[in-house]
């Protein structure tokens, strides 16, 4: 049975705010056509958390969240570099930076496991998340990620509309894409790191995805879609932190992923065919 | 006795590295890289799956179970693009998580005491590989791995030789190959599923997250290099080879990870590369 003790309302809170920003975030990236930087950013955080782990040696949840946001941070910034100097298309080097962050991620986790201190579920919680050791701490810490990137988006609205839709017309009205740009990505790596510890690593590109896509059938609106894809991760967030605290043996993030998909499957197939803007080709 | 280990450790790392970057090449050129990450991860679902209805993990059914799963992960993305509801990327990014959260809950529920660790499956166990050995009729015939890899990449080998025409129409020209008659589509599960059984077999060595570090990280090295493809098929494996011998001597030396250390040498010398192209090359972009 539920219990709907402090730590339940606690574990759910969290969830639902991390899935909100995601589902914000989500319409920005799937906008972008940038739907696999998700998973980048998140496995690039994993040399930063270890690298942090193995100077502070304490699992100080705010200590690991600045070492998590600047490895993926540098992540990002290579991901830039990759597309700015090479020819290799945008799928390539995101998956080396994906890769190579994590060999470098594995090595320093075959270091830290020497020292006695060491944590044998470390990299199963990053990879996997654990919805259930959510900690006040940890809710305090999302909810100001939280409010942050909620603000931002509101004070930078036109400025990420015109970003999505038309980077030309932006340019010739004067307006720097390139801070928009940064600012959305700094916003993105926080959304990414807080939702590390809910679903993990593997499964955050499919809660920011997911809820994104199935309000995008719905709606031609920016504004519309993002709050039926909030409306979305809500609800898969609640009933999969409720299923998963109901019955034994069920990890939070699988049941959340797997419940946000259905929605977007349900969308896929029952939203009406009236978008005008088709889907041509991928780049 | 111990040297011997070592040596076999190599050689299997080294098959390994080979192998994934031969159908590598072709998703960098095509632009689906990412599709071994989904198709690494999705292929867990396989492998339970065929487990919980054999009941050994060590039976050729969790061969082909998984490389079954990873084929379908390609075609319910071809058909989610195909419904034009969704961009190609997302459809990507929506199709793995499903199958990986599956097999968690799977593994959770049916197979929590039973050997699938789902630490060992996301990472390899390299180091484990050599004593898990092949006996025919009772008679000692060397590691395992070295004979899974071995046929793999004879397989990849083959299969390249022969398709190099369509493969290269295909992947440079898609709509010139589709006026001359070649079916891009058969083409592109040819390569899902060539992608698929090489994911498959080097599942246990490097994991679900390092294969993508073997197989896409020297083709990527190789296109900075060279403009032509057929020298990007041999300076690929060559660098990736040289990569697994100077990534296996590190980690030696500083006894860590081997999968580990072998995909970090990989990031560093593309870095090295595009440090190269950033100081000595105009930006591209400025260019065009």
């Amino acid at each position: 049975m539920i219990q709907f003790d402090y730590t339940f309302f606690i574990v759910l809170l969290g969830t639902m705010l991390v899935g909100i920003t995601s589902g914000i975030i989500g319409c920005f990236i799937i906008l972008q056509q940038e739907s696999l930087f998700g998973d980048a950013l998140a496995h690039a955080a994993l040399p930063g958390l270890a690298i942090t782990f193995l100077y502070t040696g304490c699992k100080n949840s705010s200590a690991l969240f600045i070492g998590a946001i600047i490895s993926a941070g540098i992540g990002a910034y290579f991901i830039l570099l990759i597309h700015r100097h090479t020819t290799l298309k945008k799928e390539t080097s995101l998956g080396i930076v994906l890769s190579t962050s994590f060999g470098l991620g594995t090595v320093l986790l075959s270091v830290i496991q020497r020292y006695p201190t060491a944590h044998k579920s470390g990299i199963h919680t990053f990879l996997l998340g654990n919805a259930a050791t959510l900690l006040f701490e940890d809710l305090v810490i999302i909810s100001i990620i939280a409010a942050i990137v909620i603000m931002t988006v509101v004070a930078c609205w036109k400025e990420f509309k015109i970003l999505i839709f038309d980077k030309e017309f932006a340019y010739s009205l004067g307006i720097q894409v390139s801070y928009s740009k940064t600012i959305l990505t700094i916003i993105t790596i926080f959304t990414i790191i807080i939702g590390l510890q809910t679903v993990g690593a593997v499964l955050i590109s499919s809660l920011l995805i997911a809820p994104a896509t199935a309000a995008f059938q719905w709606t031609k609106k920016l504004s519309s879609m993002i709050l039926l894809s909030c409306l979305c991760s809500c609800i898969s967030t609640t009933l999969g932190t409720i299923i998963s605290s109901s019955l034994t043996h069920l990890p939070t993030g699988p049941i959340i992923i797997i419940i946000a998909t259905l929605c977007t499957i349900f969308s896929i197939i029952c939203a009406p065919y009236l978008l005008t803007i088709r889907i041509s080709s991928h780049d | 006795m111990i040297n011997i280990i070592y040596l076999q450790l190599l050689i299997i790392a080294m098959l390994t590295a080979v192998s994934c970057t031969l159908p590598g090449t072709f998703l960098v050129l095509r632009g689906t890289s990412l599709m071994s990450d989904a198709i690494g991860h999705a292929i867990l679902l396989g492998i339970v799956l065929t487990f919980l209805v054999t009941k050994n993990i060590h039976s050729p059914f969790v061969f082909i179970g998984a490389t079954i799963v990873g084929i379908a992960t390609a075609a319910i993305t071809e058909l989610l693009i195909w419904t034009k509801r969704l961009m190609h990327d997302a459809a990507v990014a929506l199709v793995f998580p499903l199958f990986f959260s599956i097999a968690i809950i799977l593994i959770n529920l049916y197979a929590n005491d039973i050997h699938i660790d789902t630490d060992a499956a996301l990472l390899g166990e390299l180091a484990f590989t050599p004593f898990n050995k092949l006996y025919i009729f009772g008679q000692d015939l060397g590691p395992l791995a070295i004979w899974v890899m071995t046929i793999i990449l004879m397989v990849n080998c083959i299969c390249i030789y022969f398709w190099y025409p369509t493969l290269k129409i295909t992947t440079f020209n898609p709509d010139y190959a589709y006026t001359l008659g070649y079916n891009p589509h058969l083409v592109h599960y040819g390569l899902m599923t060539l992608t698929s059984i090489t994911i498959v077999g080097s599942f246990d060595i490097a994991g679900a997250i390092l294969v993508v570090a073997f197989m896409i990280v020297p083709p990527a090295i190789a296109y900075l290099l060279t403009q032509k493809l057929s020298h990007m098929l041999i300076i690929g494996p060559l660098i990736a080879i040289l990569n697994t011998i100077a990534g296996y001597l590190l980690s030696y030396a500083l006894n860590v990870s081997i999968a580990g250390t072998i995909a970090t040498m990989n990031g560093l010398l593309f870095a090295l590369i595009l440090l190269y192209n950033i100081i000595c090359k105009e930006d591209i972009h400025l260019k065009l």
